[in-house]
Order: C-alpha cells, then structure tokens, then sequence
C-alpha cells in the first residue's frame, strides 16, 4: 500500500500536476483573459507591500530558477564543466536558504497583511488567500529540508532528486522508485510543490506566465493600433 | 510627413459654471461598478486646489510624465524601461486609495427601518470597500469645492509657483475657478510608454487612448505614468482603467457624455490633423515653455493642398478632411489661438485643451488705479493672476495667454459695440490681431456656441475595417470575456460569470408544438 501511494504521488501526480497547470493555463488564457493579472492590492494599502512583495518576489524568483536549473540541468552537464555534487548542494543550500529567508519574511508580511487589513481582507478571494498560505507552508518546508540537507553534503541524495525531476520529464518508468528512501520533509515539499502546479491555473499565480520581459526590447516607447484590415 | 487625425476637445473655461453634470452624467455610464467608484473619469476641481487626487500636479511626488535626458531624448519621468520594471514588485510612485478617498455609501435603509426614537434616525456613513462603518469621510472627489477648506492647504497647488500667493489667501483678493478633467488621450502618452504589457494604445484613426483590458496584466505602472492621474486601478478586477473618450459614440458620429450633457455647452470637439513623424521631436524640445508652439506645430493645416494629398495618401477618410476644415478645435487653438493644452511642461502633447477664464477686475481696478483702454481693463487687473494660469496651460508662458484673454475681452467690447451701441469697432479688432469677420465668428462657435458648431464628428468608417455581417447579433461594447454580463459572481478561474443570452422564441415554439 506504501508502495502504490509512493507510486501514485511521485509517479502519477506529477503528470497529472503538470497537464492541469499546461491545459488549464491555455484554457485559462484563451477563454478568460479578462481574469488574467497579478491582482495587486498596493491601491488599498502601500503599508507592508513595499517591503513584504519586493523580499517575496525576489526571494521567490530566485529560489524558483534555482529550482528549475538544478533539478532539470541533466548531471551530465555539471560533471563537464566539473561542478562537484557536493559543492553544487552547498550552493543550493546557501543560495536557496537566503532567498527562502527573504522570501518567508516577505510572504510572512504579505499573509499578515492580507489577513489582518480590512481592505485586503475585503478584496481577497478564497484563491488569494490560499495561495498565500500554501506559498508560505512551501517555503518553510523548503527551509525545513536544509538541516536534514546538512546530514549529507555529499550530493547524493540531490542528485536523486534531480534523475527524479529529469526522469518525469523524460517519461522514464519508475522515476518514483529513485526517491523512494529520501526523508519525509523533502517528499511533503515536492507534494505541496506538485499541488501548486496543479492549482497554478486557477490563481493570480498565472500572473507569473505574463511577466513582462518583452517590454524591455519593445521597440520605441507608443503602441499605436490601426484597425484597418491589411490590404 | 505622416497624416493622422485625433478627435480633439476644447473646453471654454470661461463659461464653466462648475455644476459636475459632465462628471456625473459620465460616472453613471461608465464607473458605476464595484472596483471603480472611486475612480472619476471625468471630474471637475475647484481651482486653487490640490486637486484629486491629491496633489495631482506634483510631479517631484508622483513621477508622472516625461523628462528630458541631457542628451536631448526623452524617458518616462519614473525611470527608463530597466528602472521602471525594477518598481514592479512594489511600485513607490503608486497613489494609495486615500489620496484619492475611500468610496462610501450611507445607511439609507436606516432611515426606515429604525425603530420609535426621540432623536432623528441619520444615515451613516459606510466604507465599499470594506462593508465597515466610517466615523469620518476624510476626502472625496471634490473636497475643495468652491474653495472650501483651509487656504494654508490649497495653497499647496503646483500652479502658484512665482505667484505671490499670500495675498491671495485674503478674502479681498481671492479668485476661484473650475477646472474640468479628464483623459487627455495625448499625442504621446506616457501611460502608453509605461505600460510593460503592451495593453495600452493609441487608435491610429481617431487619436483615442486605449487599455485592452484583455491583455493588461495589473502592473499598475500606467497609474503612476500619467501624469494627470487619470489613469484608474480597478481594486476588484486588478486591471487598470480610464476614459475612453466614449468611443462607441464617436464612432457613430456623436459627442461624448460629458460634452453631450454640459449645460454650459463649454465643450467643443473637432477633427484635428497632426503630423505623427513629428511628435518625439517636438516632445524633447528642449525649453518646457516652447512645448506650446512646438504642438501647435505639429497640427496640420486642412486647408493646405500638400496635407490634403498626404492625408489621402495615408489613409484619412475624406469625411475626416471635410470635418477638419471645420473643426471648431481647430479654430480655437490654431485661429483664434484662445486654447491651450494642459500642462504642457508634461511633454505628454495633450489633446484635450482649455480656454482660460476672464475673472472680474480686482478692487485696484476698478477704483480706477489702473487704466482701461477701449472699455476694456488690463488683463493684468484680472482677479485670477495671469501667471497662474500661464502655470497651468502654457509651462509659464504668459505672453500667449495674456494674448488670448485680450481677444476674448475684445470679442466683449466689439458685440457690446455692435448691439447696444450700433457701431462695428474694427479697430478694437484689429488691435488683437483679429478681423471683424474673425471676432463675429468667434462669437457664434464661442458665446452662442450651437450644438452643430459645438461638436463636428465624423462617424467612423467600420465597414472599412470589419466583416460586417460578421458582427451581426454581436454584443457590440461589453467588459470581459464576449458577452459577459459584467455580475462579480466568479467563475473556476476567478473570473466573472457569463450570462447566457436566450431567445425567447425556442421555448414558445416548443411549447405550442
């Protein structure tokens, strides 16, 4: 029974997490772009959104691209360019641990804010409020998983996770089979993390998809629309 | 050279009685829905005044608009496009609710429901926002109507600047004046340029400024770009909106709310050619009080065979070009040159433009201290100080100002010769720089201001740009997703839910077969 629900959260849920986050964000944004934004609540109230979003979202940002390199940059590319595992944790450990401290101090004052003001708490969906939470219990379980990271400096159990990652990628049978033995922390962090994906689509955190990087070499400064029809 | 036509509005200041019907009448069509009922497209302020929101005019505050680069190029005052997105996270130069105000509504329901009670029932006071009970309103849309609050605070506004305000704050010296606002729809928006969706956009046939609410992500930069906050942040559907110059009706060829309802009939809107290769240069002119000419230059004589040629060439309908050679627009900033833009100083090329208002002579006037010529005082002796309105309209520039307000007191004395007295004054004419024919016409689009003269729209040419069988049975203007009704019901993905539209017809015919 272990067996199949190991099987079913690390080797099923995933493909499930990842169609629902792929079909309902296309869904989403054909059918529903109206309801497609960041949804800030600065207008209501600057007090803590200065300091708590710019600590989250960077926070956020780098721990997320952390993420995505480390865990699905195949191993072989890191042996070539001779990056030891066990310094390649350290750096996941060191990096991760300082943006995730931001990032928590950041989204502690973004929950107290959206909890605990009236305007906010008033212009707050259930899905803002959910997402919040869950993005704070995902961070402190991410920031739980370093001391028990510490036991282990060599790289090993890193390196698991990301043939674990690659492999469900690359729809390799028995992916989950690679994980089977880590600590309990790290496998309730990558099923809160697989439940984002899938409720992903359904939040503003679809916000992420539009962040606008095409603004930076957007010719000139006007947008000028015509409505003639191409002759 | 590149031929474009903007629909253009002039609004005649000096006949303002500042009644809000225009603000009013615009709130019940367009921001009556949850999310925007602090959000005025058009308002109307009382001048001297902070204004609304609050402050509006201080740009060392809210970095709205353009500045120049040492080397001769423009950026949005908040930052190039690095910096700007670097403020996305949490943006520094975003007004909070309370600089506008916090939307209220009262108990009204109190007023019947209150049980037996010695003392009156009152309707209290309510937050829309919250839902929770406000002890106090602290701001509203026009909190400084007819100068009401303390002096000291008025006199923060922007436009006192080189004024000897203090004089002003005495009740003998006193002045007052309206000053009706609303989006600008600029030649060159910094709105547009701030926006790093992309969602923001100026119409190529009709000059209208635009957010496509489909593809604004919320950033809530375009709030602080605009330098004349006209830009709103919807609080309940995180996107931002604005006027839009009520564009299903000029595209049907009629004038927008706020000009269609003015009871002053100071509202004038007209066709107006423009040179679109121009604009970045004349924006980056280098002294701000030149900002003025350098518009006025970029606007394109419609009666000049060359800019016909080109107009055709690039497009303008021949409607368009009929309705620009009678432009009242046109006649007021370019002929008569009694319009001038707002705050030019922005170098945002406005295209919503203001006749300064005449104001009674000040007391040292009229005792006779200062000499009248023609009948007509010095429009240095008028209460409202030349300067403050030059601050407003002109960057500073007195002398274009000085120039009109002595053609609109010319137009007075020369009908008050021709119909009290019998006597055509020409030279009172030709002394501001005007025919007799001018001034007379001057009068009829300025005082007698008809409806037809007022507004001169040509209607849009969609058969040129739509399938028109296509939309037949379309939902014609909506918010959201096709049809949606606009309830805040949500659905799955949050947002609002669709009505379904049903005919009638299929149920009766299933019941009678």
């Amino acid at each position: 029974m272990a067996d199949f629900l190991h099987h079913l959260l690390f080797g099923i849920y995933p493909y499930l997490a990842l169609a629902v986050l792929a079909v309902g964000s296309v869904i989403r944004y054909d059918r529903e772009p109206y309801s497609w934004r960041a949804g800030s609540s600065q207008l209501l109230r600057r007090k803590q959104l200065i300091v708590g979003s710019v600590l989250f979202h960077v926070g956020a940002l780098v721990i997320f691209l952390g993420h995505v390199g480390g865990l699905l940059t195949p191993i072989a590319i890191w042996d070539a360019l001779g990056v030891p595992h066990g310094a390649k944790q350290l750096l996941a450990m060191v990096a991760g641990g300082v943006a995730g401290v931001m990032a928590i101090i950041g989204a502690t004052l973004l929950i107290h804010r959206r909890f605990f003001d009236s305007r906010v708490r008033a212009a707050s969906s259930f899905s803002d409020n959910m997402v919040i939470v869950l993005l704070w219990c995902q961070l402190a379980l991410g920031l739980a998983t370093i001391p028990v990271s510490a036991q282990h400096l060599d790289g090993h159990e890193m390196v698991k996770f990301m043939e674990w990652a690659q492999g469900i990628f690359t729809f390799r049978a028995g992916a989950s089979d690679l994980i089977r033995d880590v600590a309990p922390v790290f496998k309730l962090h990558l099923f809160l993390g697989l439940t984002i994906l899938l409720l992903f689509p359904f939040t503003r955190l679809v916000h992420m998809l539009s962040a606008p990087v095409r603004y930076i070499w957007r010719p000139g400064y006007q947008v000028v629309r015509s409505r003639r029809l191409a002759s | 050279m590149k031929v474009r036509a903007q629909i253009g509005k002039v609004l005649n200041l000096d006949k303002c009685i500042g009644c809000h019907t225009c603000s009013i009448t615009c709130k019940n069509v367009w921001t009556s829905r949850e999310g925007v009922e602090y959000a005025w497209f058009n308002n109307v302020e009382s001048k001297p005044g902070v204004g609304f929101p609050k402050d509006w005019e201080n740009q060392q505050r809210w970095n709205g608009g353009w500045e120049r680069t040492p080397s001769g190029s423009i950026r949005p005052r908040m930052g190039g496009k690095w910096r700007l997105l670097a403020k996305i996270f949490a943006n520094p130069d975003l007004p909070e609710i309370d600089d506008y105000y916090e939307p209220f509504t009262f108990d009204y329901g109190h007023l019947q429901s209150a049980p037996e009670s010695k003392a009156f029932p009152t309707a209290r006071p309510r937050s829309l926002i919250t839902g929770e009970r406000i002890e106090k309103i602290e701001n509203g849309p026009n909190w400084e109507e007819i100068l009401g609050g303390e002096f000291s605070k008025r006199s923060q506004d922007y436009n006192f600047e080189g004024v000897q305000k203090e004089i002003y704050g005495e009740f003998e010296n006193t002045f007052m004046m309206y000053l009706p606002r609303l989006c600008e729809h600029c030649l060159n928006p910094t709105c547009v340029a701030a926006c790093p969706s992309g969602s923001i956009y100026k119409r190529e046939e009709d000059g209208i400024v635009l957010i496509d609410q489909e593809k604004c992500r919320g950033w809530r930069m375009c709030v602080s770009g605009c330098p004349y906050k006209k830009i709103y942040f919807n609080w309940k559907t995180g996107k931002s909106e604005k006027c839009i110059f009520c564009y299903p009706r000029i595209e049907a060829g009629e004038p927008t709310v706020c000009s269609e309802t003015c009871v002053g009939r100071i509202r004038y809107l007209g066709v107006m050619l423009y040179d679109a290769d121009r604009i970045e240069a004349a924006a980056s002119t280098e002294n701000v009080e030149d900002l003025y000419q350098e518009q006025l230059d970029i606007f394109l004589d419609p009666n000049d065979p060359e800019v016909i040629a080109q107009a055709r060439k690039d497009g303008v309908p021949e409607s368009w070009l009929e309705a620009a050679r009678q432009s009242p627009v046109w006649k007021m900033a370019m002929e008569w040159k009694v319009a001038f833009p707002l705050h030019p100083e922005y170098r945002t090329l406005p295209m919503v433009w203001y006749v300064p208002p005449l104001s009674p002579i000040n007391s040292a006037a009229s005792a006779g201290k200062i000499a009248a010529h023609n009948g007509m005082p010095d429009v240095r002796s008028l209460r409202i100080p030349v300067k403050y309105l030059a601050n407003l309209l002109t960057a500073g520039k007195e002398a274009p100002v000085i120039e009109a307000l002595e053609r609109m007191l010319a137009m007075r004395a020369y009908m008050r010769g021709k119909t009290v007295d019998g006597v055509i004054g020409e030279e009172i004419a030709r002394e501001v720089g005007l025919t007799p024919a001018q001034i007379e016409e001057m009068y009829h689009v300025m005082a007698i201001a008809n409806y037809e003269d007022r507004f001169v729209i040509p209607s849009g040419h969609r058969e040129d740009v739509e399938d028109m069988y296509a939309e037949k049975g379309g939902c014609g203007f909506s918010l959201g997703n096709g049809c949606s009704g606009g309830t805040s019901s949500a659905n799955l993905f949050g947002a609002p839910a669709r009505k379904k539209l049903q005919t009638p017809t299929p149920q009766i015919s299933g019941e009678v077969f």
